[in-house]
């Protein structure tokens, strides 16, 4: 159940309790949980596309959207209603059930990924004992989105754009594993919630497991950068080769899934690097951990934010890697690295050299 | 053993990659290259070497340095210049002298190639910095270069 560190949740729930019989008051908090993820997930995406677009301007020396709103704050909006206001077109030859189907399969598993993340310490929906092994297995659900999309919008640039994406999901998935797995080796658990108690009294991960944590650490953030489709790993899109790859005949609010979607991702791989390797909710040095009406979920965010700036900042400066260039970098660079890394880390951890 | 220091060239390059975006993304606040430009537009100053439409300067006098030589209208690749003219009896010296009419611009046919400006032999054409070139009428964009009552500098010999 989600509390907030003020208790407005608990409030909420005690007063639906009062007024309706026991199971109607589930079933109510249940919608209103659910609502709450959904507008979180709205708000988040929107507000991420607008902090790529500002982001990116800065790096390239532009100003970025400043003219809707105070500073250009209500841009994403207007994109928003833009595309929900345009009408969905598809071709005559797509496969209409598959076509339709595609962009909720890419967002549903967002949304469900999102439902573990341990925002604070009460707000997380969904603790299970196998929380980081969820994760993994209903984030890749997204690629069977992009394939189906690929596939029945009937294009060939769709189709191949749809295929790259399968072969880095499945080729990145590994990597990604097994630098979670080296951090997993260290915490000793797989639930969300205790992977960060761990951290609560030795340090952050990164700190406790030093250098097996940091090649993890890299690793991850590289193999995570692939896993979202983003550049420098954006083959999938390569709108230089393929249009725009799997979502080329996808229109107005379809599109618009593929692409929160796309940045709900990113929150949620840099949501699993903050658990992972920097403590999570957890405040640094423990500054803020004695006062109880400070929101938790402040530091989540900022870690998150931090995370997400460093993935902005390497698509901004890393050109698109060639297919073979990206299954070289796997096969041959980072699953060896990362084998080895897991076997230093269990003699890190069997000889008691962790912090 | 290239293997290894691979690795190292390439984390290597990588952070360096970073670190000149890194600088950029600092510096952005203060040294935008973006032009606000219809907000600027009393402030906005165009390049040195921006082509914005050929005109043909006049002094005080109302004289322009054009002999009607014709060699921009030869060395326009697109008929973009027309030079009218016929010989009219220079005062100075009591000869007949080739002399302009009227020196007509094309502007929606111009490429801004420059030819003509370099093929010039008295500097009479040269480029203004205009950039707001569109109008409501594409008529207004055929433009007569030498204004009326005009004539050319004395002493100006091709």
């Amino acid at each position: 159940m989600m509390n907030l560190p003020l208790s407005i949740t608990k409030t909420i729930s005690d007063w639906v309790y009062s007024i309706m019989p026991e199971s109607a008051a589930t079933v109510t908090i249940w919608v209103l949980i659910a609502a709450a993820y959904l507008a979180l997930f709205a708000v988040a995406g929107l507000y991420l596309v607008l902090l790529e677009r500002k982001v990116a301007a800065w790096f390239q020396l532009r100003l970025g959207p400043n003219r809707v709103g105070p500073g250009g704050l209500f841009q994403t909006m207007a994109d928003a209603l833009k595309l929900v206001s345009k009408e969905l077109t598809s071709t005559i030859k797509v496969d209409k059930f598959l076509f339709n189907l595609a962009p909720y399969f890419v967002i549903v598993s967002a949304l469900i990924s999102i439902s573990v993340l341990p925002f604070s310490r009460h707000f997380q929906a969904f603790d299970i004992n196998i929380g980081v092994f969820f994760l993994l297995a209903v984030s890749s659900i997204g690629v069977i989105g992009i394939l189906l999309g690929g596939w029945a919008s009937n294009n060939k640039f769709a189709l191949i754009g749809a295929m790259r994406s399968g072969l880095q999901t499945i080729s990145y998935e590994l990597s990604v594993g097994l630098s979670i797995l080296t951090m997993v080796l260290l915490t000793g658990s797989l639930q969300l919630s205790e992977i960060i108690e761990v951290q609560r009294t030795g340090g952050w991960l990164i700190v406790q497991g030093h250098i097996p944590a940091i090649i993890a650490f890299m690793i991850f953030m590289i193999a995570g950068t692939a896993e979202t489709n983003r550049a420098p790993f954006d083959l999938v899109e390569a709108e230089s080769e393929l249009g725009a790859g799997f979502h080329t005949e996808y229109s107005g609010m379809k599109f618009a899934y593929f692409f929160l979607a796309e940045f709900i991702n990113m929150f949620i791989i840099a949501s699993i690097a903050v658990v992972l390797f920097f403590g999570g909710w957890l405040s640094p040095f423990g500054i803020t951990d004695n006062i109880a009406w400070f929101p938790e979920s402040i530091w989540f965010l900022i870690k998150v934010l931090i995370i997400i700036f460093l993935m902005m900042w390497f698509r901004w400066t890393f050109p698109r890697l060639r297919v073979d260039q990206l299954l070289t970098l796997e096969w041959k660079y980072l699953l060896p690295i990362n084998l080895v890394n897991i076997v230093i880390m269990a003699i890190v951890i069997w000889l008691n050299w962790t912090i | 053993m290239s293997y290894f220091s691979d690795i190292y060239h390439g984390i290597k390059t990588l952070f360096k990659g970073m670190s000149v975006t890194g600088g950029y993304f600092i510096r952005a606040r203060k040294g935008s290259i973006t032009q606000q430009y219809p907000d600027n537009r009393d402030t906005l100053k165009m390049f040195d070497r921006f082509r914005g439409e050929v005109v043909m300067p006049h002094d005080e006098n109302n004289e322009h340095h054009c002999t009607g030589c014709q060699k921009c209208e030869i060395a326009c690749p697109n008929g973009t210049i027309e030079i009218v003219w016929d010989r009219q009896v220079d005062p100075a010296t009591g000869k007949k002298k080739k002399m302009i009419d009227k020196h007509i611009y094309h502007l929606s046919m111009c490429t801004m190639c420059g030819l003509c400006i370099e093929a010039c032999p008295t500097d009479a054409i040269v480029w203004a910095q205009n950039y707001e070139n569109s109008v409501y009428d594409r008529s207004a964009l055929t433009k007569v270069l030498n204004q009326p009552g005009s004539k050319v500098k004395a002493g100006i010999e091709d």
